[in-house]
């Protein structure tokens, strides 16, 4: 018997439909861009929040998670100042309660290599793009941020064009009730341009505001790509972030994301390697402690052959945490030579705390070299005594072997001030423990 | 009184006994080999003395200048001066060898109320001590010990003695796993670090070490006690003659 029957709506399922009945005829974007609202929202409509039957979904339960939808956070009256990372120069896109706001933006911007465009002055002139077939479509979060959308930036980069300063979109909650944002961006590095991306999320602490983004990245062939994604949400933010990349041949794509904020965060990539000869790793570093749950799902498609790949993460996790690392690996048929290496390591510091590490490959070609490992433990005893019987106290010892364990992913960041931010950040939250 | 007083020691790992009243006196100064059999309890002393977990002490007490150390955690060993040269380095990925010796340093003469070293000083101290083991710059920068060879590993040992200039050291089968050539290095590091206020205890269970690092007097553990103490010609005689003669005996 197939009893999928879904007659009962959560109630954040029933303030959706209502939140995008009310605010549909308002909505940015008309003729082609509303119709491709309307046919996400069905999809989401006909699917309801993922829930734990859902494999995808399985660790992040969103129906039992997300017990409301806040309201659609309205746009910011005053002006204010994007969070840096310290020691980074970069260039400043701030999107505000999921909106582009130019003058919170640094207007540091003169390379004439880079175009930016709010995201819907883009979709009207060319909107042929988002027909295309963006890796991660058919996921329902991600139908719900086309359904919501609410803004971004749509950025370019040149053809050739060797942007040296990195680009940073900074989004953020301004606010003092609890809303709801669905910010949406695209980078388009076009062919042989090399680019920085720093993609960074912050809000109040105390305020469960809710945030569901996405970013869509295109990579052009021989382009050279950084993009790092920083979560320092509030503590009871719930932030779902999608984000579909799509490679083309003979480029260089280097993806890494660090999260240490959040009630719960999920953060979703979809890479697919359209081009041959490209070269990428995918990492990230998550820090978690009291009750956060954070959920790094990677799906990576080798859609053509001679690509290289390389997936790292690091969870490290306190108190009653959650951390979940989902990595699926898909070479199809005809992705002959891909070189494909994913591993997941979490480290737990706690006896309240749970790790799920879900590593799947899926190889239809013949030809090929891929593999995945994935660990989850305490703290060596042995190295921690090695440190000790030198005289290093405990918690040091502890420490010095977290920021070792978190080190060796971050040193797969490639600009040395943002590496430093980040192990920065990841000493703070040690200190912050002991 | 002795600088390191071992007394009547009984100690037992997950439910078997492994040292059996082991009674031993170290003086200031003095270079003391320990030499015997395999499952002697040559390891579980050196452990024991470094403060590892999981070594259960059933009776007895260990005086480091008249000081019992069996309540303090392995740190603070450390900084009353006990290092173990462990037979087996571990590696410990992810930290560079410079930043280890320079924490673990700094922490020592922290507890011990001392300034931390200045970089330049310390740098020194490291530069000069690597040099006379023949351990590389390259080597100072890599992770401790990831991707060193045995010998390496062991020279690694010696450096972090040099560096941390303890009052006992503690060398546990230093020799093993080394040819001649790397057992001469090592052996010239540990002579180099001989001192009139410094403690050597050489544990070993072959004599050819002693060739090199010439102990002032020799113990003989056997059945996880010290069952015949002499001069440094009794590790000849059991190099002749064999351990059988003391396992007989104290069993």
């Amino acid at each position: 018997m197939k009893a999928d029957v879904r007659a009962i709506k959560t109630p954040a399922e029933q303030a959706l439909g209502a939140a995008f009945l009310a605010a549909r005829a308002e909505m940015p974007g008309k003729g082609p861009v509303a119709k491709l609202r309307e046919e996400a929202f069905r999809r989401f409509d006909a699917s309801g929040l993922p829930h734990r039957r859902i494999e995808e979904w399985k660790y992040t339960d969103l129906r039992a998670l997300m017990r409301e939808a806040k309201p659609l956070a309205g746009p910011v009256k005053s002006k204010g100042n994007v969070p840096l990372l310290p020691g980074v120069d970069a260039s400043r896109i701030a999107i505000v309660n999921g909106r582009y706001e130019p003058g919170w933006s640094l207007a540091n911007i003169h390379d004439p290599g880079i175009t930016i465009v709010e995201l819907f002055a883009f979709l009207e002139e060319q909107f042929a793009y988002r027909t295309g077939d963006i890796p991660g479509k058919d996921d329902t979060a991600f139908c719900l941020n086309t359904a919501f959308m609410t803004g971004g930036a749509a950025v370019r980069i040149k053809k050739g064009a060797r942007v040296n300063r990195p680009l940073h979109i900074a989004h953020m909650f301004v606010g003092d009730a609890a809303a709801a944002m669905y910010p949406r961006s695209v980078v388009m590095v076009e062919p042989g341009a090399h680019l920085t991306l720093i993609e960074s999320f912050a809000g109040p602490t105390d305020i469960d505001y809710q945030v569901n983004s996405a970013l869509e990245l295109v990579i052009g062939e021989g382009a050279k790509v950084d993009h790092i994604k920083i979560g320092h949400d509030g503590n009871s933010a719930l932030r779902i972030s999608t984000l579909g990349v799509t490679v083309d041949a003979n480029a260089t794509y280097r993806d890494f994301s660090f999260t240490i904020g959040g009630a719960v965060v999920r953060n979703q990539t979809f890479v697919r390697f359209a081009g041959e000869g490209t070269e990428a790793s995918i990492g990230g570093v998550t820090l978690i402690k009291g009750r956060q749950h954070v959920d790094n799902t990677l799906v990576i498609e080798h859609a053509a052959g001679g690509c290289k790949s390389r997936e790292r993460f690091r969870t490290v996790l306190d108190g009653e945490s959650h951390g979940i690392f989902q990595g699926k690996i898909v070479v199809e048929p005809h992705a002959q030579k891909t070189d494909a290496k994913m591993a997941s390591h979490a480290l737990l510091l706690s006896d309240g705390a749970e790790a799920d590490n879900k590593p799947e490959l899926e190889i239809f070609a013949d030809d090929v070299q891929c593999g995945h490992g994935a660990t989850a433990g305490a703290l060596d005893s042995a190295l921690k005594f090695y440190l000790m019987s030198r005289g290093i106290p405990e918690i040091e010892a502890e420490a010095l072997l977290i920021q070792a364990f978190v080190g060796e992913a971050i040193e797969d960041v490639a600009d040395e001030h943002i590496r430093e931010a980040l192990m920065g950040e990841a000493v703070t939250w040690l200190e912050a423990r002991g | 009184m002795a600088f390191l007083e071992v007394k009547n020691l009984h100690v037992e790992v997950e439910g078997k006994k492994i040292l059996n009243g082991l009674t031993l006196s170290v003086e200031k100064g003095q270079v003391a080999a320990i030499m015997g059999p395999n499952g002697s309890g040559k390891s579980t002393l050196a452990y024991v003395l470094a403060g590892k977990d999981n070594y259960k002490i059933t009776e007895g007490d260990v005086l480091l200048n008249s000081e019992s150390i069996l309540g303090m955690a392995p740190d603070e060993r450390a900084a009353k001066g006990v290092f173990l040269a462990f037979q087996y380095p571990v590696e410990v990925p992810g930290v560079a060898t410079m930043t280890f010796l320079r924490t673990a340093l700094n922490a020592q003469r922290k507890t011990r109320g001392e300034a931390e070293y200045s970089t330049p000083e310390f740098m020194k101290l490291v530069r000069d001590s690597a040099t006379q083991l023949g351990i590389s710059q390259e080597m100072l920068r890599r992770a401790v010990n990831v991707g060193f060879s045995g010998g390496e590993k062991k020279r690694n040992e010696i450096l972090q003695m040099a560096v941390l200039q303890p009052k006992l050291a503690v060398l546990d089968e230093t020799d093993s796993g080394l040819d001649i050539d790397a057992l001469k290095i090592v052996a010239d590091g540990v002579n180099r670090l001989r001192l009139p206020e410094r403690s050597i205890v050489v544990i070993t269970h072959y004599q050819r070490l002693l060739n090199y690092i010439i102990p002032d007097v020799v113990h003989v553990l056997a059945n996880g006690r010290v069952v015949k103490s002499g001069g440094k010609e009794l590790a000849l005689e059991l190099e002749a003659k064999g351990y059988t003669q003391f396992q007989g005996e104290a069993a």
